[in-house]
């Protein structure tokens, strides 16, 4: 086991892609993204890695440049943020269609207008139906340990999907912590070269992606839906590989003391780890409170979480997006979905919290659970669908 | 678990410093956090960075409202940035400072400090008035978060031909402070 090392996450990030072997990579800079490709762009330029960097003018030529460089063979890697994410939205579509196994770190951050550099999930749930798997993390060795599983996730012929690894803008990309690095020779043995289908080569022409008439782009749609929700499987077999060969444990489905709770708390991303610890001050006071906390989105894990979820009572969903118009938070609307299919008798509840960067402190998260605990039914003044955590009127 | 605010200005190196405690923090087998706050920041506006040091797994991502400690790398800052704000009972204010004992006491009446001239000596052994790496030396001082010798290799990592320059300077820091205890 290698002795840890205190380094900013987002650095963490690019030694990952490094140490994937990635072959091609395009990307433009945005905060908080920036580190992960300047240090990507240094390791290529003084030789430490062997790849094309594909310089762009922008995030819809990175992302096109991504799905060339992918459709040759190439083992591809990228990175955004926010604005820089929907200006790629158009060919996030495009890369899940057209079945490449793409990489990308997406570092959330909140969207403009109002413009805000800061942290939160608007720009993953406005891309959260591109089908892309989709994966959160609560701390920079999750975010290691995800890339490298990315890449071996999306490249399984079973899947051949690409793959977004979803780490917090600041609270977790600009972070210095404790990361632990697997050997170069482990990676390759867990994660061997990319052996693509089928690739573009100037030899041997083949059309990709191309046009389908009506009777087959149903066809082609329902071939990629049931291969992202196959890929679940598949998922769960390289996480338990992961374990098995680095003895990190990972399941797409985590929690955190829910053996005794009535309550549960889901949240995605790094606002689990302030979950935990108001969790812990709870229990000092002999209260119960559980986290069920999806570490994959999509495909959406329902039957895990319904496992999990079945014989609880209250369940608070927490979201860092504004519904804009829906009737609650996607991962609740999921939630919801899930619920009602299953015949689940649990108590919901939805919180939006963490726009643009704004705080959450644990004791918060306590106030929530004591208000849940002391009423039957959660009534939000001024919205009777979710409440705005800390927001002043 | 040991949280510690720094208050400096842009360009000071404020988050330097804080990252290299936590990188000395690891390499002791600590668990740690460095990270700045991100504002709309501009070469010499206030600014923060945070520190958490523990023996066991962190897991906050929030940053530092109620701090074991603050370290002030600019006075000036005293009057216009409220520094001192949440610091718990008991807590250490880590200054670079000029002013005497009697003045510090009054300014900070009932607190412990530990105030060091950081300015003067980052000019004399560095050659400029940058006194992020120099305050490591107060800081240690005052927490005692890491042996001293710890922040050689993330110093000299982090400033190469210059690193020996910093080391001095905070070894002179830790020996030239002044401690004021409460009453």
């Amino acid at each position: 086991m290698s002795a840890d090392k205190g380094m900013e996450v987002s650095i963490a990030a690019s030694v990952a892609a490094k140490l994937a072997r990635v072959e091609a990579v395009a990307a433009y800079p945005i905060t908080p993204q920036t580190h992960i490709v300047e240090h990507l762009a240094e390791i290529v330029a003084n030789g430490e890695l062997d790849a094309a960097y594909i310089n762009v003018e922008s995030e819809h030529s990175a992302m096109s440049a991504c799905v060339g460089a992918s459709a040759t063979g190439a083992r591809t890697f990228t990175s955004t943020s926010a604005q820089g994410m929907e200006l790629m939205h158009e060919i996030l579509f495009i890369a899940s269609g057209m079945r490449l196994p793409i990489v990308m770190a997406s570092v959330n951050r909140a969207l403009s207008s109002p413009l805000s550099i800061w942290g939160d999930h608007s720009d993953v749930m406005a891309a959260r139906d591109t089908g892309w798997i989709m994966l959160f993390t609560e701390n920079g060795q999750e975010v290691v340990d995800s890339i490298i599983m990315a890449f071996k996730i999306a490249e399984d012929r079973r899947v051949l999907l690409p793959a977004m690894v979803n780490l917090d803008g600041f609270s977790l990309s600009h972070v210095i912590e404790p990361i632990q690095f697997p050997s170069q020779e482990d990676v390759d043995r867990f994660l061997p070269p990319y052996a693509p289908l089928y690739t573009l080569h100037p030899d041997k022409p083949v059309t990709m992606g191309a046009y389908a008439m009506p009777e087959l782009y149903t066809e082609a749609k329902y071939s990629q839906e049931i291969a992202i929700r196959n890929s679940k499987a598949v998922i769960k077999e390289v996480m338990e590989q992961f374990s098995k060969d680095f003895g990190r444990k990972y399941n797409i489905v985590e929690t955190y003391n829910i053996e005794k709770a009535d309550t549960v708390f889901m949240a995605l991303g790094s606002i689990n780890e302030n979950i935990k610890t108001a969790i812990d001050l709870l229990k000092d006071n002999g209260k119960e409170l559980g986290l069920v906390a999806p570490r994959l989105f999509r495909p959406f894990p329902a039957d895990e979480l319904v496992e999990v979820l079945k014989t609880k009572k209250k369940l608070a969903v927490f979201e860092r997006v504004m519904p804009g118009g829906a009737m609650n938070g996607p991962l609740y609307n999921e939630i919801a979905s899930m619920v009602v299919q299953n015949g689940l008798d649990l108590q919901l509840e939805n919180y939006i919290f963490g726009l643009g960067g704004r705080d959450v402190e644990p004791e918060e998260l306590i106030d929530v659970f004591e208000q849940i605990s002391t009423s039957a039914k959660i009534t939000h003044a001024d919205n009777k669908n979710y409440g705005v955590i800390g927001v002043r009127s | 678990m040991l949280e510690v605010r720094f208050h400096g200005r842009g360009g000071q190196g404020a988050v330097t410093s804080a990252e290299i405690i936590a990188q000395a923090a690891i390499k002791q087998g600590m668990r740690a956090q460095a990270f700045p706050s991100f504002g709309p920041e501009r070469r010499g506006a206030p600014v923060q960075a945070f520190l958490r040091v523990s023996d066991k797994p962190i897991r906050l991502r929030s940053k530092v409202y109620k701090p074991d400690s603050v370290l002030i790398l600019d006075p000036t800052l005293v009057a216009s940035a409220n520094p001192t704000a949440g610091l718990k009972k008991g807590g250490y204010i880590i200054i670079n400072s000029n002013k005497s004992v009697e003045e510090l006491k009054k300014i900070f009446p009932g607190q412990n400090i530990v105030a060091v001239d950081a300015t003067k000596i980052a000019k004399e052994e560095l050659g400029v008035p940058i006194t992020n790496t120099t305050m490591l030396g107060a800081l240690v001082r005052a927490t005692r978060v890491v042996e001293l010798s710890t922040l050689e290799e993330p110093v000299r990592n982090r400033f190469g031909v210059n690193g020996q320059k910093n080391i001095n300077a905070y070894t002179r820091a830790y020996n030239e402070a002044t401690i004021i205890n409460a009453e």
